[in-house]
């Protein structure tokens, strides 16, 4: 890409408009609502075609011109156009004509989206001159900071609440990160994360240069589309835990729609949660935007978001779309982990569960019809959370061909194998 | 008795870019018409015109929401640290 023209405006407030210059500040001054990147759409248009994304190399960068960046990008060069798996057993086992699994837990390099938005914020964190970054994480942001600095040389503060999956305090430890557990609960984390920020000139992915880092989480979005042959699904169902990426996939498909890249986009849009932890999914069903937060209990940790910050913006598209948003029980969540293994061979995390077992409620309910094509958005791997399944003990046997037999049965091998 | 404010970045150009403040107070709505009266103009940035706390903002006494408390009715003990966040971070699916 020779293209390293910025097509950045400033920033201005999502809820008053007050306009900013580009810095690190995440805050109106005015009325605290949360900045944005404002673009100039009209000279992205000029550029960016279908034909010019086609020739470029298949990452989330073919979509730069989108992204809030001046120059090339610095960090995260590789990530991104994770598959885009056509699911035709599970769409058997689930009774719609045609579903597709969007799989970011196969992403480069930490495996799960959380790559995307910290590709994103490191780079910018790069054109800020920031010296160290970091974050507040439920894990799988944890796992990507810490890769992504090890890898472009950023030192990393990452702060984590101390009851976290131990693969996915390992997957942030290993690189060599300051790595400090909390006692509490994300958001309280996070509220920590928020005071260091306002200390300490630290490049907080998701504090101070927030407006930025939630952009990368738009390419899941334009992935989708340029996959399905630029075409927007009628429903995808993306889990929710500060409610950001249903909100930056709303964002995705509308600016496809606006640079005529699709034709317009009328994709219903719908939120998963669990239900030891569904604020949004409360707020949706209650028929308000306003959330109240909740002291989350549940397996998915990676959705335990009890005050989450984009849950008023979420519900927003939610409404708009025509979606809806469903929770579901830790058993539910295991279930569906099962059944998107058995069906696809995919291995998703907890929060992968949560929106299978949503989607599988939202076709009961009627609501994603039987001729819908469908995604579902999985964004984390399941390795991260293995605890939580509880598979049967094994037997093993004598290497012995009878041995074998007498497990298996020579008719299920004789079946197996004519 | 006194309690402690933690002023967050974009407030603090109402407090001469002082990071945390001194008050006393009873509850959270009384400190904030101490701080008001110190600080004029900040506490039309905190709260609604009808007086509700602004929704892109959040307060904590002792790390505890007020939301799940009183709201600024919520009493504030000796020595408690009030922590005022915008609703900036979050978003780690």
């Amino acid at each position: 890409m020779s293209n390293t023209r910025s097509y950045i405006k400033g920033l201005k407030c999502r809820e008053c408009g007050h306009p900013y210059p580009v810095a690190p500040v995440a805050i109106c001054e005015e009325c605290f609502g949360p900045l944005e990147v404002d673009y100039d759409y009209d000279a992205i248009k000029e550029t960016l075609t279908r034909d010019t994304i086609a020739a470029r190399p298949k990452t989330m960068w073919r979509y730069r011109e989108l992204l809030p960046i001046e120059g090339e990008p610095a960090v995260g060069v590789q990530t991104g156009c994770t598959p885009l798996v056509r699911a035709e057993r599970l769409a058997k086992a689930l009774g719609v004509r045609e579903l597709y699994i969007k799989n970011d837990a196969v992403s480069h390099p930490s495996l799960s989206f959380k790559d995307r938005v910290v590709a994103v914020a490191l780079s910018k964190a790069r054109e800020f001159n920031f010296e160290a970054v970091g974050c507040a994480s439920t894990g799988n942001l944890a796992n990507s900071v810490a890769a992504n600095a090890a890898a472009s040389g950023f030192p990393a503060y990452i702060l984590i609440p101390d009851n976290l999956e131990k693969s996915k305090v390992i997957g942030t430890q290993v690189f060599g990160a300051n790595l400090i557990p909390v006692r509490g609960n994300y958001d309280d984390v996070n509220r920590l994360c928020s005071e260091i920020a306002g200390r300490y000139r630290i490049a907080f992915v998701n504090v101070n240069l927030r407006p930025f880092y939630g952009e990368g989480s738009k390419t899941f979005g334009y992935e989708i589309a340029e996959q399905l042959g630029w075409r927007t699904p009628d429903a995808v169902v993306v889990p929710m835990a500060g409610g950001s990426l249903i909100t930056k996939i709303h964002k995705g498909f509308s600016e496809l729609a606006r640079l005529g890249l699709v034709e317009a986009a009328e994709t219903r849009f719908y939120g998963a949660q669990a239900t030891g932890c569904n604020p949004i999914a409360a707020a949706v069903k209650a028929g308000t935007r306003d959330i109240r937060p909740v002291k989350p209990n549940t397996i998915a940790k990676s959705l335990a978001i009890g005050n989450p910050a984009d849950g008023y913006f979420a519900t927003g598209v939610i409404a708009s779309s025509g979606g809806w948003s469903e929770d579901v029980s830790d058993a539910e969540i295991v279930a569906a982990i099962r059944l998107l293994a058995e069906a696809e061979g995919i291995f998703a995390e907890t929060a992968g569960g949560t929106t299978l077992a949503v989607t599988q409620k939202l076709i009961a309910q009627g609501r994603i019809k039987a001729d819908d094509r469908v995604v579902v958005a999985i964004t984390g791997n399941g390795l991260k959370t293995q605890e939580v399944l509880a598979l049967e003990d094994l037997k093993s046997i004598e290497p012995k061909l009878s041995a074998f037999e007498a497990l298996v049965g020579a008719t299920q091998i004789a079946a197996a194998g004519s | 008795m006194a309690q402690t404010v933690i002023i967050p970045t974009p407030l603090r150009k109402f407090t001469n870019e002082i990071e945390t403040v001194e008050v006393e107070g009873a509850t959270v709505g009384e400190i904030f018409g101490q701080l008001e009266s110190r600080f004029p103009g900040i506490r039309a940035r905190l709260c609604e015109e009808g007086g509700e706390l602004r929704r892109f903002i959040n307060v904590y006494v002792d790390g505890e929401d007020i939301r799940f408390l009183d709201r600024l009715d919520t009493a504030v003990g000796e020595k408690a640290e009030i922590s005022i966040v915008p609703a900036i971070a979050g978003g780690s699916e």
